[in-house]
């Protein structure tokens, strides 16, 4: 299929890549840094006989998400940190009604209102949960604009497969810059899986479908949540995925996600040119967390050390070390309240950890 | 009673695929023998309901608008291309006692999430059924803007004054003076201000073309109400906005009445604050007699 490359805004990007995973109904609200994604679909949706819908707030959306996944539809939202926060009644009610929808959520500065400027720190709000049960949301995370279309595609699909929200975690950076990407001229055709569980009316072939969360005797609950669980735990086992960038030889292991890991990248490029051997480790999957891949690095006899570097005070590094399990020292480095480290800070950073680590300069 | 004879009707069983068994014992269905041959149906359970045992208590009035519901769809020719939509509240398990796709919704989102499935499937029929608390309290944004945008979905409010299902709290819709558990000197207006009539707040929104508010206390008040419903649903059918239709309630447990007492306070008390009636109809339509 012949291909144009054109220069794309993450946002637009985001809700293009989502047309193109098949999704045709979006239900958001505005909130910046990533309105240009419910802009974008406004225009683009109709065109290819979707719906976009702009709702009364994130509780309604969320909901409307919900109410369009039972009815079987690839269906999306997006929003920031503070709108996450008011759907995460929402995202507990999909896990537990098992409702495939996916959420790009674009981390601004917090606590509170916060501001517009890129940070990491909604990593814990969105891998970690904050609604209510035991439940997990499956959290990937782009680390460009050409890498938001395979990323998305996987999101729906990992969305449908295992009938689970994906949140799609990006920051106000790759959202609002601009990159080439190549797309292929036409629309691929329309391949969704069946839904024979979804709530479409009975149309006399079938017995009533129902979709719910309520579980009311404690037996059938745990009878629930453990069959969950086994979803999980399957999801553990088979969907890590991460980028990874010199780690062969590497002494230093930087980890970091979305824009970080591109600057992550850079710095070990600095640091391998000053003697130091460092790769970086860049999770695609913040869960499942490529737990598999940090433990095969803390057990190398030639990795030293481990340095995450977020634009945070330190969420993604909790991770780390419960998957380094004490093997190696993981240290941390951050800039919070929407500030992006520059690549000297990182390098000096992981400087530091070198030296006091052992790392040897080559 | 020899005439008569109790025996399920079978079409309404294999039809529902999934539904429990019929017992002719346990059925509700009764038909008048008019020879060895001929039977004439007089009164049957509607296809849309199931035959699981509801947990209402005594003297509650769900069951009746469940049936009515179910009788509506059934005479609509909907019930297989239905989607409705349950919510938090005593009617929490309503997807077991309708013969339809259900969706169960988290407390207040109902009307957003009927939004979701409507905008999937347009030519579905699509209905939320939501309690006061539910619809008119934690709830509230969804409604009101759902009717403001004119959702082609009809709402069954099932206002009883009270939060059921959690041991008879203050609801939005409590009348003044009331005692519940949260107003244990009754409802002081001057402290948690005043009931709201959701069909009249609603009203002056264009994407809302019919509200009504009903009640079932009486075989008259069901019929009428049943007329009712099956105009809110036609409305919808027939792609002209948003409909909502307010039956009043009783809750004789946590009101601490008998069930008539509850049905006669409903009649002579609850009325005055909510008239019954049409609120709202579509231009060019007859407000019923």
């Amino acid at each position: 299929m012949p291909k144009r490359k054109i220069l794309m805004k993450g946002n637009e990007a985001y809700g293009e890549a989502a047309v193109r995973a098949g999704c045709r109904f979006y239900f958001g609200y505005p909130i910046t840094p990533q309105t240009e994604v419910a802009e974008y679909l406004s225009r683009r949706l109709p065109e290819v006989g979707g719906v976009f819908l702009q709702a009364e707030s994130e509780t309604a959306s969320v909901n409307m998400l919900y109410g369009a996944a039972a009815a079987g539809a690839r269906v999306m939202t997006s929003t920031s940190g503070l709108g996450l926060a008011l759907m995460q009644e929402g995202i507990s009610y999909l896990a537990g009604a098992e409702l495939p929808a996916v959420i790009v959520n674009t981390m601004r500065g917090g606590p509170g209102i916060g501001n517009i400027a890129p940070a990491q720190a909604d990593y814990r709000q969105a891998v970690k949960g904050g609604g209510n049960g035991d439940y997990r949301t499956i959290v990937l995370a782009p680390t460009s604009v050409p890498e938001i279309f395979p990323v998305m595609e996987l999101a729906f699909d990992l969305a449908d497969r295992y009938r689970n929200p994906v949140i799609v975690l990006s920051d106000g950076m790759i959202g609002q810059m601009m990159e080439p990407v190549e797309i292929e001229e036409e629309l691929p055709p329309l391949d969704l899986p069946e839904k024979p569980w979804a709530t479409t009316g009975t149309m006399g072939r079938r017995p009533k479908n129902v979709i719910k969360t309520d579980y009311l005797e404690p037996e059938e609950l745990e009878r629930h949540n453990l069959r969950l669980a086994e979803k999980y735990a399957q999801i553990e086992a088979e969907e890590q995925r991460w980028k990874e960038f010199a780690l062969e030889d590497a002494e230093l292991v930087l980890v970091a996600f979305g824009t970080m890991a591109r600057l992550a990248q850079a710095a070990a490029e600095v640091l391998r040119s000053r003697g130091i051997a460092a790769g970086v480790l860049a999770p695609i999957t913040l869960y499942p967390f490529p737990t598999r891949r940090i433990r095969e690095l803390a057990d190398s006899p030639g990795v030293r050390s481990f340095l995450t570097v977020e634009m945070s005070l330190g969420q993604l590094v909790e991770d780390v070390r419960l998957a380094v399990e004490g093997r190696k020292p993981v240290s941390f480095f951050g800039r919070t309240g929407g500030i992006v480290p520059t690549l000297d800070e990182i390098v000096t950073a992981a400087e530091d950890v070198a030296a006091e680590r052992g790392v040897r300069s080559r | 009673m020899s005439q008569e004879v109790r025996e399920s009707r079978g079409p309404a069983v294999e039809e529902g695929a999934g539904v429990q068994t019929t017992s002719p014992k346990s059925s509700l269905v009764r038909e008048r023998e008019g020879g060895v041959d001929q039977k004439k149906v007089v009164f049957a359970r509607p296809r849309g309901l199931t035959e699981a045992h509801t947990i209402y208590c005594p003297g509650c009035t769900h069951g009746i608008i469940h049936r009515l519901v179910a009788e509506v769809l059934e005479e609509l020719d909907l019930l297989e291309r239905t989607v409705g939509v349950g919510s938090i509240g005593c009617s929490v398990l309503i997807y077991d006692y309708l013969n339809v796709d259900m969706i169960s919704a988290a407390h207040g989102r109902a009307l957003a999430v009927a939004t979701g499935v409507k905008r999937v499937l347009p030519d579905r029929f699509v209905f939320t059924y939501q309690g006061d608390g539910d619809l008119a309290s934690i709830g509230t944004a969804e409604t009101v803007h759902a009717a403001a945008r004119g959702e082609r979905v009809t709402a069954i409010l099932v206002n009883n004054g009270v939060y059921g299902m959690t041991g008879g709290q203050m609801a939005p819709t409590t009348l003044p003076g009331m005692r519940t558990t949260t107003s244990p000197a009754g409802r002081d207006p001057a402290l948690t201000g005043f009931p709201i009539r959701m069909p009249e707040m609603l009203a002056s929104l264009e994407g809302a073309v019919y509200l009504a508010r009903v009640t079932v206390t009486s075989p008259k008040e069901v019929l009428r109400a049943k007329r009712v419903l099956k105009r809110a649903f036609e409305v919808q059918l027939q792609g002209l906005g948003f409909s909502l239709v307010e039956f009043l309630s009783s809750c004789p447990i946590n009101w601490k009445m008998d069930p008539v007492d509850a049905l006669r306070y409903i009649e002579t008390e609850v009325v005055k604050y909510y008239p019954l009636g049409e609120i709202k109809v579509p231009e060019g339509w007859k407000p019923l007699a």
